[in-house]
């Protein structure tokens, strides 16, 4: 019987076409695009090859560090965000709300789904200091404090794209890891209890252990995720003020069609790309050698 | 399902004895549930009040924005901040490109998708894994990093002015999450299922469309969903591949809409915001649980 599954014309037929776009829009580009690491200029203009002057240059430009560090910076205090306030949810979903949690969950849900740019806007106006105040300054002068400039200043916009990527994401991580807790087998839990463990004790050496699973892939994905980006700040900050809220997506963007250098920009695409492999790996070893713990 | 079905049955034998214990606690009881509720509420809040908020400003004049803090409600109900936002915003052309980049990426995606991922996983074959392994890389993989090479590719075959490299991209870069779920699908349903089907005269490119697809069609919606959400709240293609104004996406547009627009006058631009989430919370009021399961089974998978 291993003929019909081993049928070469059939896994031509059925393989075939998926494999030509997947080598065409995604690994040629990405060969090419470590071609273009080594030369300058942009199609209309031409190219010259420049060596490795480009990966020289990432070492030399202030403006990739300051890049890079809002880049760590960000993904770091997404990525504790994203899954500390999900899981905290996600426990009160389980383990208080029950059945009920079904409307709170929906609920909490919903800004995962809206667009990126819609989300940004509406935050814009909420932290809004001129020519009017948005409701947050509002509501900190009707309680006697000023009126703050939030995006205006490199570290009150900081705060503004965490609290809007959190608000905006944080109830996906919340059924990511409800779906993670509701696996913990009840007889589990009632046999701890049973045993005498209550509150902290029982979340801290029943709970926290059994989800650890789902917690380490909360957070590849979250890392994966916060590392590339890009739509909400374009849209909330534009990287502004100054290149002070500009992550690495954004500055390549700007090399590559600003300022038209479309070699300095693959080598800032490479340099984002080696970090999300890096990520993954690193995170998946850690994982692999404390469950071998 | 079957976390359900233990929780229940475990649950059962203890329901007997707690109501009496219940009662007992009484005022106690509540007292104990009140920060709950005040947490409760606070979420509540923290979720509906922005968007109650952008509402009610859609509705205001420009005079309104001036004269009275924005928390007020509208003193009338000007109704045609919509009708100026479509128009000024040009949503009838966004919409219409997102939905004409959007709907033949989603059929390409799935049926490339699916195909390729019955070929990796049920039939057997040399170099699978190798396949396999090399598409899931592409997961990982930034949209920045192919962005110019596309760009360059789109510009020398003159498909730059149409929808076509959003379509050519999404489907490209969509891809490899698709396989990689529809491998993991395809692995739950034994091979001997196909094999017998063969026996019966049917090829197996016929028993996969007769067979193969129609098992899978719960995993296809789920994959769908993921993808329509990935594709259709775009940003980064869309501005570069499509970004003359009648090319404009939906995120586009609103991103174009409010740089020249919403400096001048807010009630139009709260109108625009209003109408792109409209959409997407009609399909999510039908779909919600679907949805759900469905992102985060992508997010676990990838």
């Amino acid at each position: 019987m291993k003929s019909v599954l081993g049928d070469r014309r059939a896994i031509a037929i059925l393989l075939g076409p998926a494999l030509l776009v997947y080598t065409l829009v995604m690994l040629v580009p990405v060969v090419w695009s470590f071609g273009y690491t080594f030369v300058k200029g942009n199609p209309l203009e031409g190219f010259r090859f420049s060596g490795i002057d480009n990966f020289a240059r990432l070492f030399v430009d202030p403006d990739i560090r300051d890049a890079l560090f809002f880049t760590i910076k960000y993904a770091v205090v997404m990525t504790a965000g994203q899954v500390i306030i999900g899981y905290g949810l996600a426990l009160l979903y389980i383990f208080v709300l029950r059945r009920s949690s079904v409307l709170i969950r929906t609920l909490v849900f919903f800004p995962v789904v809206v667009p990126t740019v819609a989300i940004a806007l509406l935050f814009q106006k909420l932290f809004q200091s001129a020519p009017r105040d948005g409701v947050v300054n509002e509501l900190l002068v009707n309680v006697g404090l000023g009126s703050v400039d939030w995006l205006g200043q490199a570290d009150t916009a900081f705060l503004v794209i965490v609290v809007m990527d959190i608000w905006r994401s944080v109830g996906f991580y919340a059924v990511l890891l409800f779906a993670g807790l509701i696996d913990i087998p009840e007889d589990i839990i009632e046999s701890a209890r049973i045993d005498g463990a209550r509150h902290w004790s029982l979340f801290r050496h029943i709970i926290v252990p059994l989800s650890l699973p789902i917690l380490f892939s909360s957070i590849i994905f979250s890392i994966n995720g916060t590392i590339k980006v890009f739509d909400s700040v374009l849209a909330l900050t534009g990287g502004q003020p100054g290149n002070s809220t500009t992550p690495l997506t954004l500055y390549m963007y700007r090399t590559a069609f600003a300022f038209s250098d479309y070699g300095y920009g693959s080598t800032i695409a490479l340099l984002l790309t080696i970090m999300c492999l890096l990520v993954t790996i690193v995170i998946f070893r850690s994982a692999r050698r404390d469950i071998t713990n | 399902m079957t976390a359900l079905l233990t929780d229940s049955t475990v649950a059962q034998p203890t329901v007997v004895a707690p109501p009496p214990l219940r009662r007992s606690r009484g005022p106690l009881h509540y007292v104990k549930r009140a920060p709950v509720a005040l947490v409760v509420v606070l979420l509540l809040v923290i979720e509906i009040y922005p968007l109650f908020w952008m509402f009610m400003n859609s509705l205001k004049s420009s005079q309104e924005f001036i004269s009275s803090p924005s928390w007020w409600l509208p003193a009338e109900w000007h109704w045609e901040n919509y009708a100026v936002a479509w128009e000024a915003g040009n949503l009838a052309t966004t919409v219409r490109n997102s939905m004409l980049a959007t709907v033949p990426s989603l059929l390409l995606i799935v049926l490339l998708g699916v195909a390729a991922g019955f070929a990796l996983e049920v039939m057997v074959w040399k170099g699978r894994n190798a396949v396999l392994l090399t598409v899931l890389a592409g997961i990982m993989v930034p949209g920045q990093m192919i962005l110019l090479p596309l760009f360059t590719i789109y510009y020398n075959i003159h498909l730059t002015g149409t929808l076509w490299p959003l379509i050519i991209t999404y489907v490209g870069h969509g891809l490899p999450l698709t396989i990689f779920m529809m491998a993991t699908y395809f692995r739950a349903i034994p091979r001997e299922i196909f094999e017998a089907s063969t026996i019966d005269g049917a090829s197996i490119i016929r028993s996969f469309f007769s067979i193969g697809f129609p098992m899978v069609r719960n995993a296809v919606v789920t994959v769908a969903l993921v993808q329509f959400f990935l594709i259709w709240n775009d940003l980064l293609f869309a501005i570069t591949f499509a970004n003359r104004k009648e090319l404009n996406t939906v995120q586009a547009g609103l991103l174009s809409f409010s740089g020249e627009y919403g400096q001048l006058d807010y009630g139009p631009l709260f109108a625009a915001i209003c109408i792109t989430m409209g959409g997407i919370l009609a399909l999510y009021l039908f779909l919600n649980q679907r949805i759900m399961q469905g992102l985060a089974a992508g997010a676990v998978k990838g």
